[in-house]
């Protein structure tokens, strides 16, 4: 039954991509990391296709650009290091210091410093990426995952996957002025654009909790409800939000679905077929189109924002787990 | 630090900050061990005369101490020296949980004690784990004890604010006709294992068995297990057969010129089988089987494809950095046993967490509802059935060195939790204590 929706869906997203164009205006670079081969796909958000792979480190998860777009950061955790490419040449620049385990990491809005979870030392490392230089660990809950900015950079928010908190950490001190228990397994942190709220995923305990920034208290926790699908099987996992603040993706991990959430409202509107086991999202800079990977099925689809379906899925590496558009 | 065995001692130990956060700040971890005063007790020298209870070790109202009773038997060994039990089996889960539970437990200054009880003797172990709940001293017992001591010490402590999780014994009885209303249990009975084992025999077809059963009565409560999930899932026993053979005789500068000639000369002439079901919980002859059967036929049960609640080289869900920090800590392998101790610890943490309390009595009503969920590498949540108390979980399909696959499988569905194709499920249960 799973398998004939997905083909069904794949195969409507065939019709689509081929019957109209695609709907992003201008062509972006998506990087997709692959656990399990050790390489980062390259896709053209125009053409939707992969125009390349780069063999990276060991089992690679986190994923994000530089500032100035120079530099495609890799968070090899195998390796324990945080890997540097040339986002253009894709030649391997540096290794930065990470700490074990790198998981999921976050740049300072100003570029510097990096922010960095090591999953299996409950630590938030704080990295120097021009100098390559440790500049402070902060020691958090059990299994830091989640890395949420605030758009000031004031603020950053890690998760701790065991100890189900979201720490609210002081960028200027490195000290945690707040800890805020939420649902099982939270994954992933994310603000909104204007730096009010911060959601969490939690995804064991299948829920998203929406967080007031100012004052830590919860505003809302989002239920999700698939008819045909198992309570159990709705893990929420990546979070994104659209600029102009009217819609929330949620990643649903092995429901195999992305919920679409009116962000104003808490509710959900849609949720939209994917691959297998969708983790972790990106949207096109100009919010057009949402990437997810799939990992299971080895696939990541495109999803039109405005028609709220998917437009295709395409193949990319073993599991793919990352996922970061460049603007260019 | 060990206990003496045949003697009680009561070993305490206060982690102050979770062993990978102090490690990260360069700060030795403190521990503090005293041994109580209990009748027969020899105090050890290298430890000092601590104080009398529990509650005059606490430096917070919040501390939360957490008892592991276990009682020492003599068993006999399994047949490979790989399978040998560490001296702290078990202890060393119960560790690493503490650990885990005060790393959150500093955000929410609450902090987590270990004390251990160990002894031979069944009534004076007991005893003084009565004597501990009585004080006061704790209102949370981890079992690794045998299933009568097991009874005992829940009729012992029946009417307390208190409440034990059996984290080794996998008798059924122990979840059905002779549940009981405060016990917990962490482990996978009988029934869960092989019923985790069949589904994937279903779904690949082996559906003729040769059941193969030693002469140790935990074999004969395996293989009544073998024997229900056959004829749930669909299996055809096509033949018995009982194996007599001296057990514990494992060493020897020789033997397998004997055993490569007594194995298949054993399977011969069984009726046409797809696999040969060994059942034999102890190891303790089952790793005879594989690869020496009459038929070239797989081995499943005890030995080749076997089912269990953990294995060491499991990474899915986030294992690796639980399997890393549990190596970590104890220098070796985690063990199922160690697992079910992990996950009843971590049951009391992750209750204190939610409830944001210390209270024996709110903690133990909290894990009761049905909101109640533990998080614990096995990709979804694990909840207490509310019939029997039985933790449910998904099993571990595997080999010796890697999992093949994690039951329940997806091919057989439940009305309210796939996890209840595992094991008895509610309308069946003979459990009436549970919901009294």
């Amino acid at each position: 039954m799973r398998r004939s929706l997905s083909s069904l869906a794949t195969a409507t997203a065939l019709v689509c991509a081929a019957g109209f164009a695609a709907p992003s205006a201008q062509a972006y670079t998506v990087f997709v990391t692959n656990e399990k081969e050790n390489t980062v796909s390259v896709i053209d958000s125009e053409k939707l296709e992969v125009v390349g792979t780069i063999k990276v480190g060991a089992r690679p998860r986190g994923v994000t650009l530089s500032k100035d777009l120079k530099w495609l950061l890799v968070c090899a955790s195998d390796d324990n290091a945080v890997q540097v490419y040339d986002s253009k040449t894709y030649q391997l620049v540096k290794t930065l210091p990470s700490g074990p385990d790198p998981e999921l990491l976050a740049f300072h809005p100003s570029g510097n410093p990096l922010y960095i979870a090591n999953e299996d030392d409950n630590l938030v490392t704080v990295v120097d990426p021009e100098a390559g230089k440790v500049l402070a660990e902060i020691p958090v809950g059990v299994e830091p995952e989640g890395m949420g900015i605030s758009p000031d950079g004031k603020v950053l928010v890690n998760t701790s996957e065991t100890t189900n908190m979201a720490h609210f950490i002081d960028t200027s001190t490195h000290q945690i002025f707040d800890n805020v228990l939420v649902d099982t397994r939270p994954r992933v942190a994310e603000f909104t654009h204007d730096g009010t709220q911060v959601w969490v995923s939690s995804e064991i305990g299948g829920n998203v909790t929406v967080l007031d920034a100012a004052n830590r208290k919860q505003l809302a926790k989002i239920k999700f409800e698939i008819q045909g699908i198992t309570p159990d099987a709705i893990q929420p996992v990546g979070v994104r939000h659209t600029k102009d603040g009217r819609w929330t993706f949620v990643a649903l991990g092995p429901a195999n679905r992305v919920a679409i959430i009116d962000s104003k409202t808490f509710q959900v509107v849609k949720y939209v077929l994917v691959g297998q086991r969708v983790w972790q999202l990106a949207l096109t800079p100009d919010d057009k189109l949402l990437f997810t990977t799939n990992g299971t099925s080895n696939d990541v689809t495109a999803i039109d924002v405005e028609k709220q379906r998917a437009v295709k899925s395409l193949k990319v590496g073993r599991y793919p787990w990352g996922v970061v558009v460049a603007p260019f | 630090m060990a206990a003496i065995a045949g003697q009680p001692a009561l070993i305490w130990q206060k982690a102050f900050a979770s062993g990978a956060a102090s490690r990260a700040a360069g700060v030795l971890r403190r521990a503090i061990f005293a041994v109580l005063a209990l009748p027969f007790a020899t105090v050890a020298p290298a430890l000092a005369q601590g104080p009398a209870t529990g509650a005059a070790t606490a430096t917070a109202a919040k501390s939360i101490t957490i008892l592991m009773v276990r009682e020492l038997r003599d068993r006999l060994p399994p047949l490979s020296l790989l399978d040998q039990p560490p001296k702290d089996d078990g202890i060393a889960g119960a560790k690493l949980a503490i650990d885990d539970n005060n790393t959150t437990g500093r955000f929410l200054n609450q902090s987590f004690t270990l004390a251990t009880l160990e002894n031979a003797d069944p009534s004076a172990l007991v005893a003084a784990a009565k004597g501990e709940v009585e004080k006061g001293a704790t209102g949370f017992i981890v079992a690794d004890v045998a299933p009568d001591t097991l009874l005992q010490l829940s009729d012992a402590i029946a009417g307390k604010d208190a409440v034990i999780f059996n984290a080794s014994a996998p008798d059924e009885r122990l979840r059905e006709e002779a549940c009981r209303a405060n016990v917990k249990h962490t482990a996978p009975s009988h029934a869960m294992l092989a019923d985790g084992l069949a589904q994937y025999l279903a779904v690949k077809r082996w559906r003729r068995w040769l059941l193969v059963v030693g002469t140790q009565p935990d074999d004969a409560l395996f293989a009544d297990a073998l024997r229900r999930a056959a004829k749930r899932f669909g299996h055809k026993i096509v033949e018995e057969r009982i194996f007599k053979y001296e057990v514990g005789s494992r060493r020897a500068d020789g033997g397998f010129e004997q055993i490569q000639q007594q194995i298949p000369s054993f399977l011969q002439g069984a009726a046409d089988h797809d696999i040969v079901l060994v059942s034999d919980p102890g190891s303790l002859f089952s790793d005879y089987f594989p690869y020496r059967t009459w038929e070239a036929r797989p081995v499943a049960g005890s030995a080749g494809l076997y089912a269990t609640s953990w294995h060491p080289a499991v990474e899915l869900w986030g294992g690796t950095q639980f399997q890393n920090r549990f190596k970590r800590l104890a220098g070796r392998n985690m063990r199922p046993l160690d697992y079910n101790v992990w996950m009843a610890v971590r049951s009391v943490g992750e209750a204190a967490t939610r409830r944001r309390s210390g209270d024996t009595k709110e903690l133990i009503a909290y894990m009761r509802l049905p909101e109640f969920e533990l998080a614990a590498f096995k990709g979804r949540k694990l909840t207490y059935r509310d019939w029997n108390g039985q933790l449910r979980q998904p099993i571990l399909v595997t080999t010796d060195k890697l999992h093949v696959t994690v039951s329940p499988q997806p091919e057989f569905l439940h009305q309210f939790s796939e996890l209840d194709t595992l094991g008895i499920d509610k309308p069946e249960t003979k459990c009436a204590a549970y919901t009294k």
